[in-house]
């Protein structure tokens, strides 16, 4: 079904249609994930990648037009680097262990470690709550200060606070006519 | 979407769970799936449906973007000033038990507490902010466009 999903997303022209199945493959994947037993990872995609980045697209999508471009350049060149870089990658998966293989280097390393001392140093029942937020604090403390940068970002690029100080009068119109309708 | 009494009325209902759960997600986060990051992200989802629903002029009036902005920032704050409090004590960067020193655990457990808080807010803020900032470039929609 994701593969179907995917593909349609390529077929379709119509941008709204895009967005709203992209948001159909997160749901998918989120499901993936909790068949993998991973209800975290789940849980985060179907909240951001179904819930949030859906409407913002959608918010993206009331500025520009709602159908695609047809494209004029010849596919060739394209295709020949997917299929190139996905044949890459498949190569890459031959020398990994077999999926839920106990010997993987994830199962036998840092994993049990983990596992083992947790109800004695922190007392805390989700395992993944206690290594993101204690034993790896750094990496999650640099993923909240990118999550904040990107919102810096996105507000200095976007939000418009510098113009609404220079033309003042422009904005006050059309505000005026944004509570009228 | 003055007219649409249905969405209305269900969003109004829905806004105040949308809350709880996020921040059952958020301060439940030790026991059960979930954490700073998607709690983060369902409370602003809370605030965006508002916002669609009824307008952005009325969200913006519940959480102000000069408030937002504050938030933002905040939290990073609350998590790194988390870690020089414990530097402050006389323990390493980061470490929770200074918390709490006779009882390790309890201070690992409030510190995972304050800092996954400190990421909730920080995500809600980024999240809110950016919603805010691409729905105040859109020019208003009539219910026929879509």
């Amino acid at each position: 079904m994701l593969i179907v999903t995917a593909l349609t997303v390529v077929k379709t022209r119509s941008l709204f249609a895009i967005v709203a199945l992209s948001g159909v493959f997160s749901l998918l994947s989120a499901l993936l994930f909790i068949t993998w037993d991973a209800v975290d990872v789940a849980f985060t995609e179907a909240a951001v990648g179904a819930g949030i980045s859906t409407v913002l697209m959608l918010g993206t999508l009331a500025l520009t037009s709602r159908a695609e471009k047809e494209s004029q350049k010849s596919n060739l060149l394209p295709l020949v680097s997917v299929v190139l870089a996905g044949a890459v990658m498949f190569y890459g998966t031959l020398d990994m262990p077999k999926f839920g293989s106990p010997e993987t280097p994830v199962q036998t390393h840092v994993g049990p470690d983990y596992l083992k001392r947790i109800p004695d140093d922190i007392h805390v029942p989700n395992a993944v709550t206690a290594i993101l937020a204690s034993y790896r604090g750094y990496d999650t403390l640099g993923e909240t200060a990118v999550v904040f940068t990107a919102g810096i970002g996105v507000l200095m690029l976007i939000s418009g606070l510098r113009r609404r100080r220079i033309n003042d009068d422009d904005n006050k119109n059309s505000s005026d006519t944004k509570d009228t309708t | 979407m003055r007219h649409h009494l249905i969405l209305r009325v269900i969003t109004k209902l829905l806004v105040g769970t949308i809350f709880l759960f996020a921040l059952y997600v958020q301060f439940h986060g030790d026991y059960s799936p979930g954490g700073g990051f998607q709690a983060g992200v369902i409370m602003a989802v809370g605030f965006i449906l508002y916002g669609i629903v009824f307008s952005l002029a009325k969200a913006k009036k519940v959480f102000p973007p000069w408030l937002v902005h504050k938030l933002l920032a905040f939290g990073v704050l609350l998590y790194g000033g988390t870690g020089i409090y414990s530097m402050l004590m006389g323990y390493s960067y980061l470490d929770y038990t200074a918390i709490d020193p006779h009882h390790p655990s309890h201070g690992q457990h409030l510190g995972i507490l304050i800092v996954e808080l400190g990421v909730g807010i920080t995500v809600t803020g980024v999240m809110v902010a950016i919603y805010y900032a691409f729905a105040a470039r859109a020019p208003i929609l009539s219910d026929e466009d879509w």
